[in-house]
């Protein structure tokens, strides 16, 4: 394909875009003539560049559509019906584009239906339609230095002249005159544009070899101009869309090396000044300025030529929402903001498609149908709104809509089936969870499949899409209000200005658009105070919450204390999360080019990259984002950083859910027990259990495994099946007979009644139901006479602490623990614990929650951690129900050993066993 | 007799290797797989990052991830009076189209060798080592263990990616 064809493609496709748009535009307005002119002078350079290049069909479309709107701007109505037809011109000059893209020629094909149909709607109304249309206005839309093989503008609106109409193909003949005229003062193109014309007269497929290398610079607008078209060209056509832009394309991998070559230019730059400085000579100094002065600007320069605004992306959309109102039978509004925000163009690209699928979807999907919305009380008209914005460093992109929301039952259901989670862990999951799956590949739950979504693919192209640029999306979900879809990108080659501060021995960037102000502190009167060891900060009457950037990043802490005594307190906002960081300088402010972190490097959430300074040094970039979320865990209720977050962390930390398994067993009664101690669920057929010392037994995966019924009431069936509950510690399995499984449910636990029976822990209510929480310790030893006694690991004992604040888990793990060979005391609180530590020497290891009301397992840490170095050196195995990346870090700043899930038994007896041997070979 | 090969001077199809040397052992590394070699400096240490990358530095405008072949290798990093004798040496390699500089204590001569000299990685050694190696060379006086730079690199995000 020759350089004109491509370059034609190019800006033809990116024309139709705009006629896409202001089209729709011009639907709801139809009295803006700008409107009208820019699309009629869009479609105009279409037609003409068509005629010139020879590409019948598209000009035979372009032409017909053309005519309409002709016809439009002579004042016929435009109705919804022949925007429509123009529209679905437009989108068959696109399909020929892009097969001419793919194979250089244009496609066979007739497109008489829509033409007959443009002709119709023009026809229609005869009435006020002067026979010639007044020739179109044409202001200049594209003028700029012509590349060799191009042919400007001019050039084209004369052979536009010159082609020949749709229905008189045969008649070639080119109106040269009046372009030969307007050569007389451009003496130097005359020869090449003659011949251009002339070309056009076999309608020659390929033009490069006939329009010969222009002189470029020639081809000067206002003198090119040609004659004939004098009245054509009106002085005062200055409209939007259609002032002068200078384009030029540029391969973005030329941009890519400039830049690096500027960075370098950069650096050496700067290592020349250090030089002249060192070097009293003055006479380099004026030149070096200059040099100086030169390379900043150039470097300015060429970062901006990687940015665009996001409203490129978005041009397509209003197009894409309008037809699918149509389609779908909805009112629907797109409301865009923040088009002018910059993005890195090559971010820009990766995002385009997700962003136009996530449209629709939430046209298809979000948004109910107008009866719907009526019935539930809503404005008849749903809106789509796009927002985007930069924050803190990242740039967000919101796509809200105020339809029905996710159907989070349907999903949860359709994950289970489609075997992505287990029931159990589904109905643990949190609400904003759940709505995650929608971005597993094939996952709809759309009950029927419409032609605009519901097929299931798209979701996790688009999270994957996002994800290749290290962006994340997010999802909240309001039943009956809508759902919002968060992309954030983080601002990868993107440039932004930066604080450069010190914390402890290292130069760190802060994005500026996330600091607010810089604040210094003291020991006098701005001075850092400390809430239960949480440093705050008293600024104009509010309470900051503080964090210090070494002891975030895990570097000493030591030096914190120094610091606090001078230094200073960044202040910062990420969404409505004010805080401040403390650093231990503060250098300047400098507009730095983010590179994205390694690999390797980015599941560190602090950073959001790094950077080159201007004297060489690569530091990193803080990224507040992940300092919020860090700040946000010590001050829990305050998370507002992410909705689906904060609803994440509510749930976990606010009232810790139990998933039980709830069976009925003796009389009728519910019991339930806690459905992480139970292995496997079996039903097995009646004549298999055996009889053994008296004692039931079955074979169970080649070993004879006891039954004990779950209750005394329970009588072992003689005949049909039998449901169990298996329980397994190690080899060892039991066989908890019970009447029914009826549930799993996922309940807060709350013991209301407790039992004075040993096999029940106590009542409590779930679902509705009175249920016996039964106590597993109790039925263990009834299988296994031995179990509780640890027939094993008699030979070592040593004293653990137990803390949780739950009696529950106490209960139940004390057992367990006593059973693998500890002598255990156990402790309701982090106070509880500290006392306990202090009076007791014998408490070997300590075993904690680390999620406890109040005083949490991390404060207790930390608290033995600073006192004597008995307490310091304790190993601590800390429990908790979710294991995330924060979590692990600050366990790893505190030294805990090991994390284990609260359920995981065995996981926890293996850590204290670790630990022992890591004892035992140190005393060796 | 293979110092004779290491020179070139057979027929057969022979490899080139840029060697290294960390500890006692020599090294080497595929040379088409070489971009650089130079003297580290400037490293950035990265908070928080897997205990193989030693920092961050800058080559000639680019970022470029330092990974720590003694680390990588799972042996103790070198005594403080050694770097002042000899500084560190590190090689430029890229990986999917990232940059990363692996750290050694210093950088040999480029090898020639032919198959003759090449076995396989003896079974006994450590598995760190046995996943990172590809095979041996039999050199004269002592051995040269050929890394491969892919699996070098491979090392995981230290787990924590996961949650």
């Amino acid at each position: 394909m020759d350089d004109l064809l491509r370059e034609f493609l190019t800006e033809s496709g990116e024309h139709l875009d705009t006629v896409d748009a202001e089209l729709v535009r011009f639907e709801q307005d139809p009295n803006n003539q700008t409107i009208l002119r820019n699309i009629f002078r869009l479609v105009h350079t279409i037609k003409g560049t068509c005629g010139f290049l020879g590409l019948p069909r598209l000009e035979a479309l372009a032409h017909a559509a053309e005519t309409l709107m002709g016809r439009f701007r002579d004042g016929l109505p435009a109705t919804s019906e022949s925007v429509t037809v123009i529209l679905s011109t437009l989108d068959r000059l696109k399909a020929i584009l892009a097969d001419l893209e793919a194979t250089g020629a244009e496609p066979a094909g007739s497109d008489d239906d829509l033409i007959l149909e443009l002709e119709r709607m023009a026809t229609a109304e005869p009435a006020a339609a002067p026979a010639p249309p007044p020739e179109p206005v044409l202001p200049e839309p594209v003028s700029r230095e012509l590349k060799p093989g191009e042919v400007s503008l001019d050039d084209l609106e004369a052979a536009f002249l010159a082609a020949p109409g749709p229905g008189e193909a045969d008649f070639a003949a080119p109106v040269a005159p009046p372009v030969a005229a307007s050569k007389v003062e451009a003496p130097k193109t005359e020869a090449p544009k003659v011949e251009a014309v002339k070309a056009l007269a076999p309608k020659a497929p390929t033009q490069k070899a006939a329009a010969p290398r222009a002189e470029p610079a020639e081809t000067d607008s206002g003198k090119a101009e040609p004659a004939g078209d004098a009245e054509a060209v009106v002085a005062t056509e200055t409209t939007a869309a259609g002032s002068k832009i200078q384009t030029i394309r540029v391969n973005v991998d030329t941009l890519e090396h400039l830049m690096t070559m500027v960075s370098e230019l950069v650096l050496t730059r700067n290592q020349l000044l250090e030089i002249a400085r060192r070097h009293e000579d003055s006479s380099y100094k004026v030149p070096l300025q200059r040099l100086s002065h030169v390379t900043a600007e150039l470097q300015e320069g060429v970062m901006k030529t990687r940015m665009q605004p996001i409203g490129s992306a978005w041009q397509k959309l209003p197009r894409v929402v309008r037809d699918l109102s149509a389609e779908l039978g909805k009112q629907i509004d797109l409301v865009m903001v923040g088009a002018e925000t910059e993005l890195d163009r090559q971010v820009l690209e990766v995002i385009k498609d997700p962003l136009t699928h996530m449209v629709r979807n939430s046209a298809d999907h979000g948004l109910e149908s107008t009866a719907g919305r009526i019935a539930a009380g809503k404005p008849a008209r749903g809106t789509i709104r796009l927002a985007a914005y930069h924050e803190g460093g990242t740039i967000t992109i919101e796509i809200a809509d105020d339809g029905k929301g996710l159907d989070l039952a349907a999903i949860r259901k359709k994950a289970v089936e489609r075997g992505l989670a287990a029931q159990a862990d589904v109905e643990r999951m949190t609400d904003a969870q759940v709505a995650k799956f929608i971005f597993d590949a094939g996952f709809s739950t759309a009950a029927a499949v419409t032609s605009v979504s519901g097929r299931g693919v798209g979701m996790d192209v688009v999270k994957t899409n996002i994800e290749t640029i290290g962006g994340i999306i997010d999802i909240a979900t309001t039943a009956g209000r809508g759902t919002t879809f968060t992309i954030k990108i983080p601002l990868t080659l993107a440039i932004v200005a930066a604080l450069i501060v010190r914390a402890g021995e290292h130069r760190f960037a802060l994005p500026q658009v996330a600091v607010l102000e810089l604040v210094r502190v003291d020991a006098g009167a701005q001075r850092v105070e400390r809430i239960n060891g949480s440093p705050v900060l008293r600024l104009r009457e509010r309470l900051l919450p503080i964090v210090s950037l070494t002891g975030l990043l895990g570097q000493s802490s030591g030096q914190g204390t120094e610091t606090e005594q001078a230094g200073f307190v960044v202040v910062a906002q990420v969404g409505r999360e004010r805080f401040g960081i403390l650093v231990d300088e503060v250098f300047h402010t400098e507009e730095i080019v983010v590179k994205p972190m390694s690999a390797k490097l980015r599941h560190i959430p602090m950073f959001a990259g790094n950077t080159i300074l201007g004297d060489g040094a690569v530091v990193l970039i803080v990224d507040p984002n992940g300092v919020a979320r860090q700040v946000a865990q010590g001050i829990q209720g305050s998370n507002s950083h992410a909705d689906a977050d904060a609803e994440a962390e509510t749930a976990d930390l606010g009232d810790a859910k139990t998933t039980l398994l709830v069976f009925k067993g003796g009389q009728g009664s519910f019991k339930a027990v806690p459905l992480s101690l139970v292995t496997r669920l079996e039903e097995i057929e009646c004549d298999k259990v055996e009889w053994l010392g008296g004692r039931p037994l079955i074979q169970y995966r080649g070993r004879l495994m006891p039954l004990v019924p779950a209750d005394a009431a329970i009588t072992i069936r003689s005949e049909g099946t039998q449901a169990l509950v298996v329980f397994s510690d190690g080899e060892r399995a039991m066989g908890l007979v019970v009447d029914e499984i009826v549930d799993i449910v996922e309940e807060r636990l709350d013991i209301e009644i407790a039992a004075d029976r040993s096999d029940l822990i106590g009542s409590a209510v779930l679902r509705g139901r009175a249920t016996d929480i039964i106590n597993i310790a109790h039925f263990l030893p009834l299988a296994y006479d031995d179990w509780a006694r640890g027939p094993k690991r008699a030979e070592q004992v040593s004293t653990l602490l137990l803390v949780d604040d739950s009696a529950f888990f106490r209960d139940m793990l004390s057992p367990v623990l006593k059973a693998a060979g500890y002598q255990v005391i156990t402790a309701a609180s982090a106070d509880a614990a500290l006392t306990i530590l202090q009076s007791d020497a014998r408490i070997e290891v300590v075993v904690t929650d680390l999620e406890m009301p109040g005083r949490s397992g991390f404060d207790l840490v930390a608290a033995m951690r600073g006192a004597e170095p008995r307490l310091a050196g304790l190993p601590v195995i800390g429990l908790t129900e979710a294991v995330g990346t924060d979590v692990v870090e600050r366990a790893r700043m505190l030294a805990i050993s090991d994390l284990v899930a609260k359920f995981d038994r065995s996981g926890l007896i293996a850590a204290l066993a670790e630990i022992s041997t890591a004892k035992v070979s140190q005393a060796a | 007799m293979q110092a004779a090969n290491a020179n070139g001077a057979e027929t057969g199809p022979t490899d080139e290797y840029v060697t290294v040397y960390v500890a006692d052992t020599l090294f080497g590394l595929a040379i088409e797989r070489v971009h650089d070699v130079f003297v580290p400096s400037g490293v950035t240490p990265v908070p928080l990052a897997p205990d193989e990358i030693v920092g961050l530095l800058n080559l000639r405008g680019r970022v470029v991830t330092a990974v720590c072949l003694r680390r990588r290798l799972g042996l103790p990093d070198a005594v403080a009076q050694d770097d002042k004798a000899s500084p560190k040496m590190a090689i430029g390699l890229e990986q999917t189209g990232e940059t990363f500089a692996l750290v050694v204590d210093g950088v040999g001569e480029v090898l020639r060798l032919g198959a003759d000299s090449r076995e396989a990685v003896p079974i006994n050694l450590d598995p760190r080592w046995r996943n990172l190696a590809t095979f041996v060379h039999r050199l004269d006086g002592r051995l040269l263990v050929i890394l491969d730079v892919d699996a070098l690199l491979g090392f995981s995000a230290a787990g924590a990616k996961a949650a």
